[in-house]
């Protein structure tokens, strides 16, 4: 397992690190939510990364085990209150982003940036 | 056996972020955040956490990527070329990712027993919950019940999205989605399309629209 020690750590960093590039380079809105969307995925895999016993299972009790290994079960608790809140705030961006199309008529920020000068 | 589809489903996630960024298309870029979303579904359930696969697999890949095809249908599909070179923004972004790298090596290792994260509040979860709530599945007894006021305040914070979004569409002009000449299209919302000379407007406006729609699919395509 030591091999695996940090790899997933590097795969969340890579991860997060396109969900943000896309975030600040990309200037269409939509895009821009999509990064959003990427960037809190790996969030959610870093945590439940953190929550994972090598050799554990899941968190529901197994009739008669008495040394089974379970994985932490806070951080899913948490992530799943995150994905459900991800999507709302991204519904919210989402329409403001139809809201911006009708008042511009453009949903590409530097055509926003001109339009509004 | 595990750390191998680990480390697969982490390289293929990747590979679909990756592909991500460089799809213009961006019908094409929202099915594949369908993928990415699906693919981190099977992680979570490689790392043991069924539940959050579970709503993964029905919020994420599902709900999420209806709501974002809704709004591609109003807004148009195809991203523009960006226009200046996206020197800085690389350059925050390594920067960053290197200062995340000098960080996770101080973090302790992965799937180790005695990793601080499990001597907190857990143990207590896992060896009492089954006599104090008496729900088989930990994470729906903490869910619903130690941490109840949690979830209360995630329900309100759906409730405020909710009312946020249909404020922002039920309020004034919105472009619609009209069938016409055999095929569905979006028509930017007229100032007065509640009068019948703004039924005709709209018609005018929607086949210029429609036009420029092929013009733009023939140059991306």
């Amino acid at each position: 397992m030591t091999a695996l020690g940090l790899f997933n750590y590097w795969a969340v960093i890579f991860l997060m690190m396109v969900g943000f590039y896309t975030l600040i380079a990309r200037g269409n809105l939509v895009k821009k939510i999509i990064g959003l969307n990427i960037f809190q995925t790996s969030v959610f895999i870093l945590y439940i990364t953190m929550g994972k016993i090598t050799g554990g299972t899941a968190p529901i009790f197994v009739e008669g085990g008495e040394d089974v290994i379970y994985s932490n079960p806070i951080p899913h608790v948490l992530i799943l209150t995150a994905i459900v809140v991800g999507v709302a705030t991204s519904a919210v961006g989402l329409s403001l982003v139809i809201r911006i199309k009708e008042a511009f008529g453009t949903i590409e920020e530097d055509e926003i940036q001109d339009e509004s000068l | 056996m595990i750390e191998f589809v680990d480390i697969a489903l982490l390289v293929l996630l990747g590979i679909t972020a990756f592909s991500i960024i460089r799809q213009k298309n961006l019908f094409a870029a929202v099915m594949m955040v369908g993928i990415y979303s699906l693919l981190s579904a099977g992680l979570f359930v490689v790392m043991d956490a069924v539940d959050v696969a579970f709503t993964e697999a029905a919020v994420g890949a599902g709900i999420s990527t209806v709501l974002m095809l809704g709004t591609l249908a109003l807004v148009g599909h195809s991203e523009h070329q960006p226009q200046h070179r996206p020197i800085l923004p690389l350059f925050v972004v390594i920067l960053t990712g290197a200062v995340l790298v000098y960080g996770t090596l101080d973090i302790p290792p992965f799937g180790d027993a005695s990793n601080p994260a499990h001597h907190h509040v857990a143990p207590h979860y896992l060896e009492e919950s089954e006599h104090e709530i008496g729900v088989p599945n930990v994470v729906t007894s903490v869910l619903a019940s130690y941490r109840g006021y949690d979830t209360m305040g995630e329900t309100t914070v759906i409730f405020a999205a909710l009312v946020g979004v249909l404020l922002l569409l039920s309020l004034g002009p919105r472009p619609r989605r009209v069938f016409l000449n055999g095929r569905w299209i979006t028509v930017a919302a007229s100032e007065k399309d509640a009068s019948k000379e703004g039924v005709r407007d709209v018609q005018e406006d929607s086949v210029q629209v429609s036009h420029e729609e092929e013009d733009s699919g023939d140059t991306n395509g």
